[in-house]
């Protein structure tokens, strides 16, 4: 082997190494991070990442939200009218956090009932919907048509 | 009235730009002089038609003009003055007419200051930003009209997001788009050269001009929407990984690549079509992060009413110029073939690597930032957490850091990499030393932290050096560049410093307690109502002391804007060298008074920012670089030469 080939030859497999390695760390990277995002119906059907964390998105239940008194922790529900999820969250809520509005937030099932968020985010502004609410409000409404028929 | 006026200046600007991308193209191609003579009067003529537009839509917010959907949406009789001006640019419309004036302006320097330039050269530089001026006309005029009428006109407006009523809001989005829309001008000279097919230093080195006063801008436009984040979104963050975070950080990524490939493309004749590609790739992701903002496709905090309409739109013309350009490259990429060779050990090898990293970066963030919206069309929501992207980013960095201080030791064409890292080694073990040094004064550091903090040191240590022995009078061109990486420098030292040494408390107070947070002593004094402007606010007091000593009295408030009936967090921060303390209002959680307050310290935050302030000055002083205007000189010389032979 010439020595201009050897050195090409060792410049291709760097540059494979450097190639792999690098996939390797991104793959890994990319599916520690990755997020499902899960509608109230859908946790309620238990179709949910166990002991990780997933974003949960619906409204904010009327009159569902209360304080536990002399600290920061809080617990309402989500709901996409179908079906609704108690979320527990303890810090300090987002300005446009409020019942019956539209809400995003990040955290783990801790057991069957209770999804404790470690993260809640609201809108930025009045006319904004997060769009991942949007969806799951859009995707609970057959569901909820029917319960109001029933209940009829 | 006015309105009508302005829909019909908006008119009159498509037809100057489709004139202006068809004309001086046309007559480059029947070789005809006074065809192609019409490029730099168009432009002058665009500019001056957006402007007036522009500041026809200003003064439809100043005067309150209501039967004006776009004003009625996004002001109110009780908006302050300086909050209706800027308002003009505070949502969609108003801020993509800002976007094609920015490029008016672009255009018309372009036309300007280019005798270096020879005309059928100037006449393909102008067409194709026409090509872009035309497109995003057209966009504002058929998707995002500002100047749409409502009738009959409602008595008040329905005012601004309290969020954009701030000074940051004023200066941060025209920054960040001059920067945006300035990386039109190096994919137009791009596409110029490859549709004449061929390509010089003078070419290079005019560009490399506009694309480093370009990258300036939008560094600096980067960097105060990160200072706006911190102060007035309440959270305290620096920057969050959002998609439209994002959208900004990913031309500047291959903006970066891109400015230092020119370094050696206008030296000698090499990597040309590399640099090609780079501005190219800049430029569409210039078009693609304002797709990322102005679509709403992407779920983001940034992320206002959605309308799918308009982003098609974008997207359609994303394609085409990238498209068109992409296209272009494949067919004529041959003709730029370089032909000096480049030796391993030399600068250039160091620059190429430079700009694989930074490119490395930009696709990293690319798939993680579009990954969720692939999931989508597959029907499956996921996110990609802010972790990713730290990570990922953190780990491209490494080699950029390392070989920083190589790439700038090393010498142009020819060198001895040996002897450039024995040069560089005493300064390996100083950063080490410091490192060590700074590991005990702070109490232990991270593993990220301790790698960033040695990479500071590390960068400002050997350019001090390459300062202090630079053989005789230092030039424009190395100051700037020492500058912007001392800048890299303390951005690193900052971030590092700021990510891992915070402190963050979220805490119940009642009036009158006292909470200690990382030595400092925090009295909560209570709440009281306030009425400023057009918004109430209840505005805290905390007395923050140590060690008996009171320091400051921060006020926080919680402001309530009547008018949207919404309330907004307004942090009040002690701004320090070494620190800032941060205060802000959480909610009143029961009637005695107590309050959810949250409490910040932030080591070094301003350094990076400052590192940023250093990195934008770095490439303007560069822009005064003797040796480019001297060959300028040259060129416009031989250019008036030539004219004088032909006549």
């Amino acid at each position: 082997m010439t020595p201009t080939r050897k050195k090409r030859l060792i410049m291709i497999l760097m540059v494979a190494l450097g190639v792999g390695i690098a996939a390797a760390i991104f793959l890994t990277a990319f599916k520690d991070n990755m997020m499902y995002f899960k509608s109230p119906t859908e946790v309620a059907a238990k179709d949910y990442p166990v002991n990780r964390s997933f974003r949960l998105g619906g409204m904010v239940k009327e009159n569902s939200m209360r304080r536990i008194p002399d600290s920061l922790k809080v617990q309402f529900e989500v709901t996409d009218f179908a079906d609704s999820v108690l979320v527990e969250y303890e810090g300090i809520l987002p300005d446009l956090f409020r019942e019956g509005q539209g809400v995003v937030t990040i955290g783990t099932m801790q057991n069957e009932g209770l999804f404790v968020a470690e993260e809640v985010l609201a809108k930025h502004d009045e006319n904004y919907m997060p769009p991942e609410a949007a969806a799951a409000l859009e995707a609970a409404k057959p569901k909820y048509n029917n319960q109001q028929e029933e209940s009829e | 009235m006015l309105a009508s006026i302005g829909q019909f200046l908006l008119i009159l600007s498509l037809t100057t730009a489709v004139a202006l991308m068809l004309l001086p193209m046309i007559g480059y191609y029947k070789n005809n002089d006074s065809l192609m003579q019409t490029g730099r009067p168009l432009s002058y003529l665009l500019f001056v038609l957006l402007l007036t537009t522009f500041l026809l839509l200003v003064s439809l917010f100043v005067l309150q003009d209501f039967s004006v959907t776009y004003v009625w949406q996004h002001s109110s009789l009780a908006l302050p003055l300086r909050y209706r001006i800027t308002a003009t640019w505070g949502a969609h419309e108003g801020s993509v007419l800002m976007w094609i004036t920015v490029q008016a302006l672009w255009i018309a320097a372009v036309a300007r200051y280019s005798r270096s330039l020879s005309l059928s050269q100037i006449s393909r530089v102008l067409s194709v930003l026409g090509i872009i001026a035309t497109g995003f006309i057209a966009f504002v005029l058929f998707a995002s009209n500002p100047f749409e009428i409502t009738n009959p006109a409602p008595l008040d407006g329905q005012d601004l997001n309290p969020l954009l009523q701030d000074f940051g809001m004023i200066i941060h989005p025209p920054l960040l788009y001059f920067g945006y829309v300035g990386m039109s001008v190096a994919f137009s000279l791009a596409v110029a050269a490859l549709i004449g097919g061929q390509i010089d230093e003078k070419w290079i080195r005019w560009s490399r001009r506009w694309t480093n006063l370009a990258w300036a801008f939008l560094t600096i436009g980067i960097i105060l929407g990160s200072w706006w984040a911190y102060y007035e979104l309440g959270w305290g963050g620096w920057w969050f990984w959002d998609p439209v975070e994002n959208a900004s950080f990913l031309p500047w990524l291959a903006g970066t690549a891109l400015i230092h490939v020119q370094a050696v493309s206008e030296r000698k004749n090499a990597f040309r079509g590399w640099t090609v590609l780079l501005a190219i790739i800049t430029f569409s992701l210039c078009v693609l992060g304002t797709f990322l903002v102005r679509s709403g496709s992407i779920t983001s905090v940034h992320s206002f009413a959605a309308d799918p309409f308009r982003g098609i739109f974008i997207l359609v013309l994303l394609g085409i110029y990238a498209g068109g350009a992409l296209t272009l490259y494949a067919l004529r990429v041959n003709q730029l073939k370089s032909k000096d060779p480049i030796n391993l050990e030399s600068k250039e090898t160091l620059l190429l690597g430079n700009s694989l990293v930074f490119i490395t970066a930009t696709f990293t963030i690319l798939l993680g930032t579009l990954f969720p919206m692939i999931f989508e069309a597959m029907g499956k929501k996921i996110s990609v957490g802010s972790p990713y992207f730290g990570l990922m980013f953190f780990l491209i960095m490494i080699p950029m850091a390392v070989l920083l201080p190589l790439g700038a030791q090393m010498k142009w064409h020819k060198d001895k990499m040996n002897t450039a890292i024995k040069a560089l080694m005493p300064h390996f073990f100083i950063a080490a030393l410091l490192t060590l040094l700074a590991y005990y004064l702070f109490d232990g550091l991270n593993l990220r932290a301790t790698a960033g903090v040695f990479g500071g040191f590390w960068i400002a240590s050997t350019s001090i050096m390459q300062i202090i022995k630079f053989p005789g009078k230092p030039n424009a061109g190395f100051i700037g560049m020492s500058v912007a990486h001392l800048g890299v420098a303390v951005f690193l030292f900052g971030m590092s410093m700021t990510e891992h040494k915070d402190v963050e408390k979220d805490i119940l107070l009642k009036p009158g307690q006292t909470t200690q947070v990382a030595g400092y002593d925090f009295t909560f004094n209570g709440v009281h109502q306030v009425q400023i402007e057009n918004y109430q606010a209840q505005q805290g007091s905390i007395l923050v002391a140590k060690a008996g000593k009171t320091i400051v009295e921060l006020h926080p408030q919680k402001r309530f804007y009547p008018k949207q009936q919404q309330p907004m967090t307004e942090a009040d921060i002690y701004p320090g060298f070494t620190e800032d303390i941060y205060v802000s209002l959480g909610e009143q959680i029961n009637d005695k008074g107590d309050w959810a307050v949250r409490i910040y310290i932030k080591p070094f935050i301003r350094w990076m920012w400052f590192g940023g302030l250093m990195m934008m000055a770095g490439a303007v002083i560069a822009l005064f670089s003797k040796r480019s205007l001297r060959l300028e000189q040259q060129q416009v010389d031989q250019v008036m030469k030539e004219r004088l032979k032909l006549s």
